[in-house]
């Protein structure tokens, strides 16, 4: 018994790919086709050929765990790409571009003169307790305002399939790499899907990242020294810094390999000794970057390296103090600040956010729990998280008193019923929820990752995305359905 | 090229040859023990000394015998030196400087690894055993094929190569060294006929035999076996050739002087010895050609990893 998508439950949610029952999408027809013409047998040698292309090409990511310590753990993928239309899709780019470019605005104007602020859109007690406002980098002006050169912003869909975004990544998203693998493995094992349908490409992203990031050298030279600077071998994401470095061939480098010499330039050693470095892109939170500046303890920065960087001696990316704008409760105020900055209005919507520190929504809040999604403003992972529909009294309680003790740091949503796309499990079909984190690169100019990185709750009814807690993910195609209609 | 870089890549190289060697070290012994009568057969503890791990073995297993001996050098996580251990440190290091190594390389580091976790502790039993090692030989060699054929021929290829032959030269220099303890009676009638063959096996250790008889073209000796396995300048698996590459690597390098005339140093001892050196002499003179290779890879630390 192979796919029926007739037994495939098409109900009260939006379904990615099935638009009712027995009927796909128009964008998804072909692969549900093809879908349907597998047996058994055929879905089981792509599921396992998927596996090893992933067990051999060594695509993991590490989670820590108490009794194993770090275990480094094969990537969750599921073989059925997710699909969307690209005129959906250019809307959407469209959308995310305007987000962006009023959010570096925003960031550029709170480390300088604080317009948003004197205008009375945007109060300032939230900038005085915002964890990640970094006071010295007040008065630094960046290249073209920008300062979150790489964004992943997360989008979900609604039951009646309106696309929300849920957060913005501004500090070191990660996921890209994972978007370019799935998209390798997919390759691999429906080769003549790609024949038959007009899917765009992800690929170009490293060289788009290396041309974004050679921009931003301070030094006008024609092969600018470009590293991307990571924790090490133990962080979650070492896969995805080695990954980006070979694909731009640059060198990845660990705080040691650096040194701030008394030029304030950033040097790396080398075989053949200190060499020049003018673009970090640093995969370290802000507060390990310096021990200088920040932590002292830390021994994963570079000593020095925020002297060097408002001296204009080397370019950081993103930014410090770029998590300003990442903030859930800054989240909050997109839609305002996208009108005050560019005057439109936005392409995309916001998720209709409560904040606590606000007397009446706090109070809406507090009354409503069992129907708000709860969460911290500078969390990250999915950590700290109260989903009310699904959570005890007990639970309930301890966020009640935790949210009136700190109302600056929650807001609540109501909870969205996301998507769902169908996924393999055992040898059926079975919706899943899921998410979509594109990812945005700006400089002079702007650019949109060709769909992003779908994450998929790989358990039944969850909506929990996060790799460090159950999720997988997909690759996603936007199809082009009048390019693929004329060949 | 970074420094951390440039050192993990040298000791790639030497984890994967030293996987390699001790894959066809066991190969070849396992091949010769059926020819020599018990009497003269090379114990399988002689084996553990060639990697001078007697204490932790004897901590390890009440027996010196094949099963445990193989499993001990082929499969267990507590030994150091073990094919599985240098197969993970190999992957280990693959992994930090995974940015430089081609993909197809780094899949295929990664694959001899996965098979070596799943399947080698079945090379503990003589059945399975010319399988594994089989599959271990020939995945060390399609990783170098890979990285000759597809990595660039910058410095840090100059490093790699580096760690491959030193990891060789000294691994040729432990075997004769044991396997010719083994063969001290020279002088008495009684095993003259099996010097032969035990010379055989020496050079099987080391995948040298059919080639030191195109080689030679002549008879196993004592002096020629060893001038084959010290000097032979076409044999890539001899102690002369292995220098040779390596100062042939460094002179690639920036800043390398120093590194050289390590190296210089060692050659020298190759050039002048005759090869005729009785056992003791013999075990002197691999203790200085030892001696010279630990000169050698710490210049090579000092001079270009540790050099701030």
């Amino acid at each position: 018994m192979a796919i029926r998508w007739g037994n495939y439950p098409a109900k009260s949610n939006y379904d990615e790919l099935i638009e009712k029952r027995n009927t796909p999408r128009k964008a998804s027809e072909k692969l549900c086709r093809f879908l349907y013409g597998l047996n058994d047998g055929d879905i089981e040698s792509h599921r396992e050929s998927a596996e090893l292309a992933i067990k051999l090409m060594g695509i993991t990511f590490t989670v820590y765990s108490q009794d194993e310590g770090n275990i480094d753990r094969n990537w969750p993928f599921d073989i059925i790409p997710r699909i969307i239309d690209k005129d959906e899709w250019s809307a959407i780019e469209s959308g995310l571009k305007q987000r962006v470019r009023a959010l570096n605005l925003f960031i550029s104007d709170i480390y300088g003169k604080q317009k948003i602020i004197t205008d009375g859109i945007f109060p300032k007690e939230l900038l005085e307790n915002s964890t990640n406002f970094r006071p010295e980098c007040v008065g630094i002006k960046q290249p073209h305002n920008v300062w979150a050169h790489i964004c992943g912003s997360d989008l979900v869909r609604d039951g009646d399939g309106t696309v929300y975004v849920l957060e913005d990544n501004l500090r070191v998203p990660s996921g890209v790499s994972y978007m370019l693998e799935n998209r390798k493995i997919t390759k691999r094992i429906f080769p003549d899907l790609f024949e038959e349908m007009d899917i765009l490409p992800v690929d170009d992203y490293p060289s788009q990242l290396f041309d974004m990031l050679a921009s931003l050298s301070p030094r006008k030279v024609a092969a600018p020294e470009i590293v991307v600077l990571t924790p090490g071998i133990f962080n979650s994401a070492y896969f995805e810094h080695s990954y980006l470095a070979q694909q731009m061939g640059v060198e990845l480098v660990e705080g040691t390999d650096l040194v701030v010499g008394k030029d304030d330039y950033v040097y790396m050693r080398t075989i053949d000794g200190l060499t020049k470095v003018d673009v970090i892109y640093r995969r370290i939170d802000d507060l390990y970057l310096d021990p200088e500046a920040f932590l002292p303890e830390s021994c994963l920065g570079v000593k020095g390296l925020m002297r060097s960087w408002k001296k204009g001696k080397v370019a950081l990316v993103n930014a410090p103090g770029a998590g300003v704008a990442d903030d859930k409760v800054v989240y909050a105020y997109v839609p305002e600040i996208i009108k005050y900055y560019l005057d439109e209005e936005p392409i995309l919507n916001n998720v209709p956010t409560y904040r606590c520190f606000i007397k009446e929504e706090r109070n809406y809040v507090l009354e409503n729990l069992d129907k708000l999604v709860v969460k911290p403003a500078n969390e990250s992972g999915g950590y700290g998280m109260l989903i009310g529909p699904h959570a005890s009294l007990k639970e309930r309680k301890k966020f009640k008193s935790l949210i009136k003790k700190d109302p600056r740091n929650y807001i609540a949503q109501p909870m969205l019923n996301l998507s769902t796309a169908p996924t393999l499990i055992g040898k059926k079909v079975e919706p899943r929820h899921l998410d979509l984190r594109p990812f945005v690169l700006s400089s002079k100019n702007i650019t949109v990752t060709n769909g992003g990185l779908t994450r998929v709750a790989m358990n039944k009814g969850s909506i929990v995305v996060n790799s460090s807690q159950g999720g997988g993910s997909k690759d996603t195609w936007i199809v082009d359905l009048e390019g693929s209609q004329s060949c | 090229m970074l420094s951390r870089v440039a050192e993990n890549i040298f000791w790639l190289g030497r984890y994967l040859e030293r996987a390699e060697d001790t894959a066809r070290l066991l190969q070849a012994t396992s091949h010769v023990q059926l020819d020599l009568p018990k009497s003269v057969r090379t114990s399988w503890l002689s084996l553990v000394e060639v990697f001078g791990e007697k204490t932790l073995f004897s901590d390890l297993y009440e027996v010196p015998d094949e099963r445990s001996v193989s499993k001990f050098l082929i499969s267990d996580d507590k030994n150091p030196g073990s094919i599985l251990s240098s197969l993970t440190m190999a992957r280990e290091n693959a992994r930090t400087i995974r940015d430089i190594l081609p993909q197809q390389a780094w899949e295929l580091i990664n694959g001899i690894y996965q098979y070596a976790k799943d399947e080698s502790h079945r090379g503990a039993y003589k059945k399975h055993r010319h399988d594994v090692l089989e599959k271990i030989v020939a995945g060390t060699q399609s990783i170098s094929g890979a990285l000759y054929g597809t990595l660039l021929h910058d410095a840090g290829y100059q490093f790699l190569c580096m760690g491959w032959h030193l990891e060789r030269a000294d691994m040729t220099t432990r075997i004769i060294d044991i396997r010719t303890a083994g063969l001290i009676p020279i002088d008495t009638d009684q095993t003259v006929p099996f010097e032969n063959l035990q010379w055989m096996s020496v050079l099987k250790s080391v995948s040298g035999y059919e080639n030191y008889r195109r080689h030679t073209q002549g008879p196993i000796t004592h002096k020629e076996a060893l001038s084959f396995l010290f000097k032979a300048t076409s044999f890539p698996r001899s102690v002369g050739f292995c220098l040779h590459k390596i100062e042939h690597c460094a002179w690639g390098l920036k800043k390398s002087k120093p590194v050289i005339s390590e190296i210089r140093s060692t050659r020298i001892l190759i050039d002048e010895t005759n090869c005729s050196q009785g056992p003791k002499k013999l075990h002197r003179f691999i203790d200085d050609l030892q001696k010279g290779f630990h000169r050698i890879d710490n210049e090579i630390t000092k001079t270009f990893f540790n050099m701030y």
